[in-house]
């Protein structure tokens, strides 16, 4: 008990007087960019720069929105979501069927393949970048939704981490199933799947918010402002030359694009964190 | 009405050869152990007969149909695991009707299939929980209710007991028994406890390196055991065994330590000098004075069990296992009175002499 109580004490106003002030240090540029976003041109290239919300939100949030500095950024989110969305559902499809298949079916090379996917891991997407174009290019993928999504669509990590999740269930499990006559395709859908839920969700979150964050991708595979992804797009609203950056309408953009990965993490928050800690078996 | 035989069945792993040809006829609703230690090959053996292995030679036939190729599934067979198996994400009763949604009975077929069973085995209130919510007991049962419903030829047990503390094992050993009786069911069962094996089994297959060292009934197996391994296996605490020499003139088995045994009763033919091994059950020795005891007992360690008192000590003179001197166990009465450290003068009763052979540990048959 006396040890509680001394937590109490100062160590741990200190411990929160820490994390507050790492809060607001991170927190303050975003709401820079939120004030920016809130404002009149002039009001932001005036010094000092406002620290207060201005009147001009509606105003700056529907220029964005509808029309954009090179399409509209209503556009740019779509193309975004429906490009985070391909890649992480695409991916935990991918990776769960292989891990699958590397589990639980003996097959010849079953090492190597498994090998094989494992050095991927060490190949990040930049490594292979040129050659990744040609082959897109080649199959007419370019500004297209499958330009964006196919060639990030494998994961090495995901398999991996579905195979050390399958190597935990049991084994008799399988072999229930097989008594009760379920085929591996049945066993996969009835079983294994339910069971690798709050693994499926924890690995949606990251892989959402790792499509949604792609840079360099995009800018290679697009040149259509149509199919500009909303990460990219912000840098394309830069002027190139001499011409003045509508900062309150790409600060809104920054904003925009910032809230749909946080929404993904608020709402699957709970069963994310279960699908890290939890081994339901 | 099912019949299980397997005719000289073998398993090799690799290279290795694990299962020796296995021949063994199981009669209709027959209740059949597999026992034996760790290793042995029962449950390999099990999973022989459930398809979950490949069969190497040797036919298995269920209802005189051959099934070595046949998935489990359509051998019609049902399999209660050690672990359970159970699926986790589902209730009691999607558990136990997973198999028949599969083969795609009707749905008011299946619920009635898993009310009786459920009723039977004290699951009714139980239907709607998940697996996780239940003590080990229950797991059980509800894994036996997945073999139930599916009303196969056969039940196959792989040590389904032995994840249960000992109060609820002897309690699931009387249900699974009664439900086996009351069903009618062709049963396998394997595991390494004897006294399950005993309380359950018609018949008993001992099984020892991948070999079936015995198959009869428990009260046979135990009154007349076929080897050394079996009489040692079965029998707690375990048989006592002395190197012995048959003395035809005497009528007697001259022991190392010198001391002779009467052989009375026992026809030994010409067989004067022969190297043999005997055994004598704890239980068939009794406190008797000196002069007329057979062996003298130098007590290390008395347990008192209550209704029995056992004696651990040893025997002056080599043991088998080449021991200057042989240990040795007796089952008293719970009311004699003995200190460790003395020495006990002990007697074997009339006709509890095992005899084997030295080099085949084969039982010799009183000839």
């Amino acid at each position: 008990m006396s040890g509680m109580v001394e937590k109490r004490g100062r160590g741990y106003w200190l411990t929160h007087a820490g994390l507050i002030g790492g809060v607001l240090v991170i927190f303050f540029p975003i709401y820079l960019a939120f004030v920016a976003s809130t404002v009149s041109q002039p009001e932001i290239v005036r010094p000092p720069m406002p620290l207060i919300p201005g009147g001009h939100f509606f105003e700056n949030y529907r220029e964005a929105l509808v029309s954009g500095i090179n399409a509209p950024v209503a556009r740019m989110l779509f193309n975004s979501t429906v490009m985070a969305l391909g890649i992480a559902l695409g991916k935990i499809v991918i990776s769960i069927l292989s891990a699958f298949a590397i589990v639980y079916f003996r097959f010849p090379f079953r090492q190597t393949f498994f090998w094989l996917i494992f050095l991927t891991l060490m190949l990040p997407v930049e490594v292979r970048i040129v050659p990744t174009y040609e082959v897109a290019a080649n199959f007419g993928l370019l500004n297209s939704y499958p330009g964006l999504i196919l060639p990030l669509i494998a994961s090495a990590t995901a398999t991996f981490l579905f195979r050390q999740f399958f190597l935990t269930v049991p084994d008799e499990l399988a072999e229930a199933a097989r008594v009760d006559g379920a085929g591996p395709m049945r066993f996969f859908i009835d079983i294994l799947l339910p069971m690798s839920r709050t693994n499926i969700a924890a690995l949606f979150v990251i892989l959402f918010i790792y499509g949604w964050n792609q840079y360099l991708w995009p800018l290679l595979i697009t040149t259509d402002p149509q199919m500009n992804t909303i990460v990219m797009g912000i840098k394309q609203m830069f002027p190139s030359g001499d011409d003045i950056a509508n900062w309150p309408v790409i600060m809104a953009t920054a904003i925009l694009a910032m809230l749909p990965p946080v929404a993904v993490v608020i709402f699957m928050q709970k069963l994310f964190i279960k699908g890290l800690i939890e081994t339901e078996k | 009405m099912s019949t299980i035989s397997l005719k000289s069945v073998r398993k090799s792993f690799g290279k290795t050869e694990v299962i020796h040809g296995i021949d063994v006829e199981v009669a209709d609703g027959e209740f059949i152990v597999i026992v034996g230690p760790s290793g042995c090959g029962k449950s390999t053996v099990l999973r022989m007969v459930a398809g979950l292995e490949t069969v190497t030679g040797g036919d298995i036939a269920i209802d005189g149909n051959r099934v070595n190729d046949l998935e489990p599934m359509e051998r019609n067979i049902a399999m209660v695991f050690q672990n359970y198996a159970l699926y986790p994400h589902m209730s009691v009763f999607d558990n136990m009707a997973y198999g028949l949604k599969i083969a795609g009975m009707p749905k008011a077929e299946i619920a009635e299939r898993v009310q009786t069973a459920a009723k039977m085995l004290q699951l009714e209130e139980y239907l709607t929980r998940k697996p996780r919510q239940l003590s080990g007991g229950q797991r059980q049962r509800v894994a036996m209710g997945r073999a139930i419903v599916r009303e196969p030829s056969a039940f196959l047990f792989d040590e389904p007991l032995s994840n249960l503390d000992a109060k609820l094992r002897v309690q699931m050993r009387l249900e699974i028994k009664q439900l086996q009786r009351s069903l009618g069911t062709t049963s396998l069962y394997v595991t390494h406890d004897q006294v399950e094996a005993m309380t359950l089994a018609d018949r008993l297959i001992v099984m020892n390196a991948g070999v079936a060292e015995q198959i009869d009934t428990p009260m046979h197996v135990y009154e007349h055991p076929a080897s050394i391994f079996v009489a040692g296996f079965i029998g707690s605490p375990s048989m006592n065994f002395l190197p012995a020499k048959i003395d035809t003139g005497r009528s007697t088995l001259s022991l190392e330590s010198g001391a002779n045994v009467s052989a009375e009763g026992l026809v030994l033919a010409a067989q004067s000098g022969r190297e043999i091994i005997i055994g004598i059950r704890p239980e068939h020795l009794e406190l008797a004075s000196p002069d007329r005891a057979d062996l003298t007992l130098h007590i290390a360690a008395v347990e008192t069990l209550g209704a029995d008192t056992l004696v651990h000590g040893s025997i002056a003179g080599a043991g088998v296992d080449g021991t200057k001197n042989a240990s040795f166990a007796a089952r008293l009465p719970g009311n004699a009175r003995i200190a460790e450290g003395e020495t006990l003068p002990l007697r074997i009763a009339d006709g509890a002499l095992h005899l084997f052979d030295r080099q085949s540990e084969k039982r010799i048959a009183e000839i």
